[in-house]
């Protein structure tokens, strides 16, 4: 669509920008000016220029939980990106009551707090009161989340596949609405296969929407803190430690405010950098297919 | 249009591929179906558990209530410190999703239809809200607010939770507004209408559905987050999911109570959901990007 050069269109975004600056500007401030100084108290602070950043890019611990934390995220969008579009490919289409209830109960995972959802798995997981673990032990699996770190770590995995697959989903069942009846047609008279029709009538025109389903999956699990802080508190050992349990750890177990705070500039800019890499590649990929 | 539909006129001139399309229907069917249930079975697991008795809970595994009881439901109903928590969940999602909307649409209106010095750089900004990691921000987040003076009021939270309700606010609905033509505008100030009224009058009714689905983001993110309205509230505004963590005792974890905790938020969600079931998908469709 054709938009109008006019300045003037400011003046309707003030409000947003006030109401969003309130929140976001004064907190990011304050914790650049705690990531150069040492706090020992109110009023009890001194200059110590860069020093938190050499703390933070030197930590041997750091380093680990920002391996594992990679390795996990990359591990939920290989899981959930394409299983969220074999099952938005399944869903029915049109307004049947079959539909209503495929997208209501798909979307219920979504509307739980964070931490009930570490709870409901916490009770699930359990071995004598919950029915997966109970599972496991019945088919002969020593199955216990609380001090085997593979467990752990598989079940926070499948816990978050649980709670966000439905996200990709939605966002891909979206998509896929959108394609017009008549390219089905004519790929059927084309005599497209299966695989064909995906590869170039279903998945370019899931393009736009499977951008959004990285970008906010990326962002939410290398950000991930209250479901595996509920289910493990970060254990057994370190092993379900991931970034912002690291982080907490630091800056309210330790009250090492400097050095915490030094750490979320690092953070915040890592988070920034994967999202702006992984727009590039996806749009520039969608750009060589329309040719 | 079904899928099916579409594929009927292909089907009747060779009937070889209906057997084909039908069992591709099917597999795909059958992946759903096998999620849905692994979706469900957790939070089955839950809703069985909110009408055990403890004993019950304890004692062994039972795959449905043997001596079903309303009494964890009842505690949470008749003690003030559990269902205020529900209270204060609601009024302040609530309140953000209104001061959201409110500030949201003029804002989607100008990103939609002008261009203007930084409109993608403001865009940007906003989106970035969301990638800054928690943790370190809630204490200045935890000054701020208490400094203002709205430490543990309920706008303190709806306010706190517009950093990422209002960016995905504008995304939305800038969305439903690129579908409505220009010429409808254009129409509406040579009839000469005032903005403010063609905005009320015209405009918003036009994009109900938008708003309608902007709502139930809104509700949904503010309803799961946690660690902010923690942070900003002691007593007076404490939502249930912080409320939540009270249940474990000298005596131990009560279960039962924490399950039917659990199931009563789930509900609401639930609730606002079934309303807008039709527009969901389409609310993402139609975002820019």
């Amino acid at each position: 669509m054709d938009k109008v050069q006019d300045n003037r269109a400011w003046f309707l975004i003030i409000p947003v920008f006030l109401i969003v600056a309130f929140s976001a500007v004064v907190p990011l401030m304050t914790v650049v000016n705690y990531s150069v100084q040492e706090i020992f108290g109110p009023g009890q602070t001194f200059f110590v220029g860069t020093e938190w950043f050499e703390a933070v890019l030197k930590d041997e611990r750091l380093h680990d939980a920002l391996v594992r934390q990679i390795i996990y995220s990359l591990a939920v969008l290989a899981i959930e990106i394409p299983l969220g579009i074999l099952i938005a490919l399944g869903m029915p289409g049109g307004r049947s009551a079959k539909t209503s209830l495929t997208l209501v109960l798909l979307a219920l995972p979504l509307l739980i707090p964070f931490n009930v959802v570490g709870t409901i798995w916490q009770i699930f997981g359990r071995g004598d009161i919950g029915l997966l673990g109970a599972t496991f032990r019945a088919i002969g699996i020593d199955y216990n989340y609380t001090n085997n770190s593979a467990h752990a770590w598989v079940t926070v995995l499948v816990m978050d596949v649980w709670h966000w697959t439905s996200l990709v989903a939605l966002l891909c069942y979206a998509g896929l609405q959108s394609i017009p009846p008549a390219f089905y047609q004519a790929a059927k008279i084309d005599g497209a296969s299966k695989w064909a029709v995906f590869r170039y009538i279903q998945l370019p025109k899931m393009r736009g929407v499977l951008i959004i389903a990285v970008l906010l999956r990326f962002m939410d699990s290398f950000m991930i803190y209250t479901e595996p802080f509920v289910l493990t508190g970060g254990g057994p050992g370190n092993s379900t430690t991931f970034l912002s349990q690291y982080l907490t750890q630091m800056a309210v177990g330790q009250f090492d405010i400097g050095k915490a705070a030094a750490f979320s500039i690092v953070y915040f800019l890592i988070v920034l950098l994967f999202s702006f890499i992984f727009y590039t590649i996806i749009t520039r990929t969608g750009e060589g297919e329309k040719k | 249009m079904s899928k099916a539909a579409v594929l009927a006129p292909g089907s009747l001139a060779a009937p070889a591929n209906i057997r084909r399309s039908s069992a591709r229907v099917s597999n795909r069917t059958i992946v759903l179906v096998c999620y849905i249930v692994f979706l469900m079975l957790p939070i089955y697991w839950m809703v069985n558990m909110s009408f055990k008795t403890n004993e019950e809970i304890l004692s062994g595994l039972t795959l449905y209530p043997h001596n079903p009881t309303l009494r964890n439901y009842a505690i949470i109903f008749t003690d003030p410190s559990w269902y205020s928590g529900y209270i204060n969940s609601i009024y302040y999602v609530t309140l953000n999703t209104i001061i959201s909307l409110t500030v949201a649409l003029p804002a989607a209106y100008a990103f939609s239809r002008y261009r203007f010095i930084g409109d993608k750089h403001v865009f940007f900004w906003l989106l970035t809200n969301k990638m800054a990691p928690p943790a370190v921000f809630l204490l200045p987040f935890f000054q701020l607010y208490q400094t203002v003076g709205l430490f543990d009021t309920h706008i303190a939270v709806a306010l706190a939770h517009c950093l990422f309700n209002v960016p995905l606010a504008v995304w939305i609905l800038e969305g439903f507004m690129s579908g409505v033509p220009r010429e409808i505008d254009e129409m509406a100030y040579i009839d000469g209408y005032s903005f403010p009224r063609f905005f009320g009058t015209v405009f918003l009714p036009m994009i109900r559905a938008g708003v309608g689905v902007t709502a139930f983001f809104c509700f949904m993110f503010s309803w799961v987050e946690l660690l902010l309205a923690r942070t900003l509230t002691s007593v007076d505004a404490k939502p249930i999911a912080a409320t939540m963590t009270r249940t474990v005792s000298a005596s131990g974890m009560d279960w039962g109570l924490l399950a039917a905790a659990g199931v009563l938020t789930i509900l609401p969600g639930a609730l606002v959901i079934w309303f807008v079931r039709n527009y969901i998908a389409k609310g993402f469709a139609l975002g820019r990007v």
